[in-house]
């Protein structure tokens, strides 16, 4: 090889660089872009981490298949999720969480941890309440989301307190408990208000997180303790079978006050 | 002289038959004979797809077991047998992650079919991509449509590297997740999206812009089977003797630079990686000098037939 044939290769060879790279500054931005799902496209119980998840899925579908209920799609462009990535909109086929979670050992790559094998410990998503809508929150007897809650009585409770509007009756204000909830996304399918009231998003765009610096101790860990009371109270109004009548139903019979009340009886 | 007419012209050789074209069979039989190939391929690229949607949609079964579920990406095959793309399971390996057993074995038995039948054989053979991009360069040499540029058929090994790379960068599978490929035969099967605009381009591509623009350039699944293919054991046997140069194999070839008539003389066949086993130049040669052959058994007959040449 000669001066100039060596001098011609380096340069042809440099061009052909520069083209790929050229390239890759128009595909990476491509791929980041894509590479996002939006607050309210699940994921498939059992799915890693999303970064992970991204990373692994090779977009083929098996769960789509495996899933008995066609909960699950896999996006397109434009789509809620990343191109050719499994994901479900609660609202329109939630998440029914089939006891053999049959998507789940399917997957040929992983992205869906095949370790996975308890659905209560699915965390698709977390559901989310607009007290403003909330039918229950406006005082209506509606609970239908924690009626039909898989995770009975955990994933939402209902907190009952004084209707101030009324000054009568009580509201059953439901109850997000973030260690229960699966995301399956049952109750906002089955919410009665045109737009849900409840909603089931992705962690990130729902949880907080304590700063490292955050002292725990100087709330005296107020705020689960007050989250927690409407369970509490339910229990202290109504200890006989929640099976019979709903935390708090026996308010409505009670005659004068709290001592008043007989737990599921009939009159 | 250019580089063909030197490769045409054979020294120390006696003068070759006189050059027949080509000439397309009127009758309908003798057409079918030239078609063979690509209705094969046809038929194939086509019952593939037809196998995963018939699994998908209305849940076909053999002896109990979904007959293939998934797509050409990853999918299982009578409920047991995984099969993967071995360049996409690379690229999740580029980007740092190591997949299941089951993703890793069905790469490996995809990767073994090709090894032995050429990698490019799913290029020409299953890949969904190619029947558009072979209607596209039919209705352009119908239309005498002209590239509007040349670019190196290598640039696709380029796009290769950048794969790999931008996979290792972005941590994720880079090719996959923009693939048109993977775009058109997953939305074949779970339902045609947004997504199949990419084909669309393709297509326009191929007919306005480039002659043989995608598969023949720029595809790095492509460029990853090409180099799967070297050790093909189905190849293109080539008879010297026979051959006229007249050049009709060359002509149609999608992939042209794969059939040089020096190279080709001289292993008796297509030694290429980036030949797809189409068949193309088989069916229109008038010489019958080119048919498809085992490796092992081209390597036997040159060595006979040189030793043959050497005593006599």
């Amino acid at each position: 090889m000669s001066a100039t044939d060596r001098r011609q290769f380096l340069i042809r060879t440099a061009q052909m660089a520069g083209a790929a790279a050229c390239a890759g500054v128009l595909w990476s931005p491509l791929v980041r872009s894509q590479a996002k799902a939006s607050a309210h496209a699940l994921r498939p119980p059992g799915a890693l981490p999303e970064e992970d998840f991204m990373a692994l899925c090779l977009k083929c579908g098996q769960c789509v298949k495996a899933c008995p209920f066609e909960t699950l799609k896999l996006a397109t462009v434009a789509d809620d999720a990343p191109i050719g990535t499994p994901y479900f909109i609660a609202r329109e086929i939630p998440c029914e969480m089939c006891v053999d979670v049959p998507c789940v050992p399917v997957c040929p790559s992983g992205a869906l941890d095949r370790e996975f094998t308890d659905i209560t410990k699915a965390r698709m998503g977390l559901a989310v309440i607009d007290p403003e809508i909330c039918l229950s929150m406006r005082g209506l007897r509606c609970e239908v989301c924690w009626r039909l809650c898989p995770v009975r009585d955990k994933a939402i409770t209902l907190n009952i307190v004084h209707n101030e509007g009324t000054n009568r009756h009580v509201r059953f204000e439901p109850v997000i408990n973030s260690e229960h909830c699966t995301g399956c996304g049952i109750c906002e399918k089955a919410c009665p208000t045109e737009e849900s009231s409840i909603r089931v998003l992705r962690h990130k765009f729902v949880q907080g997180r304590l700063g490292e610096h955050y002292s725990p101790s100087s709330d005296g860990d107020f705020k689960l303790q007050d989250v927690r009371r409407g369970t509490d109270i339910a229990k202290e109004l109504n200890p006989g079978d929640k099976k019979q009548a709903a935390p708090g139903a026996g308010y409505f019979n009670r005659r004068g006050g709290r001592d008043g009340i007989i737990p599921g009886s009939t009159p | 002289m250019t580089e063909k007419q030197k490769d045409m012209a054979v020294p120390g050789k006696s003068v070759r038959a006189e050059i027949r074209h080509f000439q397309m069979p009127d009758t309908l039989g003798g057409k079918l004979r030239v078609w063979r190939f690509l209705i094969a391929r046809r038929f194939i690229q086509v019952s593939i797809l037809v196998l995963f949607m018939g699994t998908l949609h209305y849940g076909w079964t053999l002896f109990n077991q979904l007959v293939l579920t998934g797509n050409m990406s990853s999918s299982r095959l009578f409920g047991v047998i995984p099969l993967s793309d071995p360049f996409a399971v690379l690229q999740v390996i580029a980007s740092l992650q190591w997949p299941h057993m089951d993703a890793l074995i069905g790469a490996a038995i995809v990767l073994a079919v090709y090894l032995l039948l050429g990698g490019r054989v799913f290029c020409a053979w299953a890949c969904p991509v190619n029947m558009v991009a072979d209607l596209a360069n039919w209705l352009r040499e119908k239309w005498g449509i002209r590239s509007m540029f040349i670019v190196p058929s290598k640039t696709r090994y380029w796009a290769l590297l950048l794969t790999l790379i931008l996979s290792f960068i972005l941590g994720v599978a880079a090719f996959e997740w923009v693939s048109p490929i993977a775009i058109m035969h997953r939305e074949l099967i779970y339902g045609i999206g947004l997504g199949f605009i990419a084909v669309l381009g393709i297509f326009i591509f191929d007919l306005l812009v480039m002659a043989r623009g995608w598969c023949g350039h720029f595809c790095p699944l492509g460029a990853f089977w090409s180099v799967v293919g070297r050790t093909a054991q189905i190849r293109v046997a080539f008879d010297d003797a026979s051959c006229t140069r007249c050049g009709d194999c060359v002509k149609e070839c999608p992939e042209p630079s794969v059939l040089s008539f020096k190279e080709a003389a001289q292993h008796g066949m297509v030694r290429s990686g980036e030949c797809t086993n189409c068949g193309k130049c088989i069916v229109v040669c008038p010489e019958n000098s080119l048919s498809f052959n085992l490796r092992a058994c081209i390597r036997s007959n040159s060595a006979l037939r040189s030793e043959h040449g050497s005593t006599s």
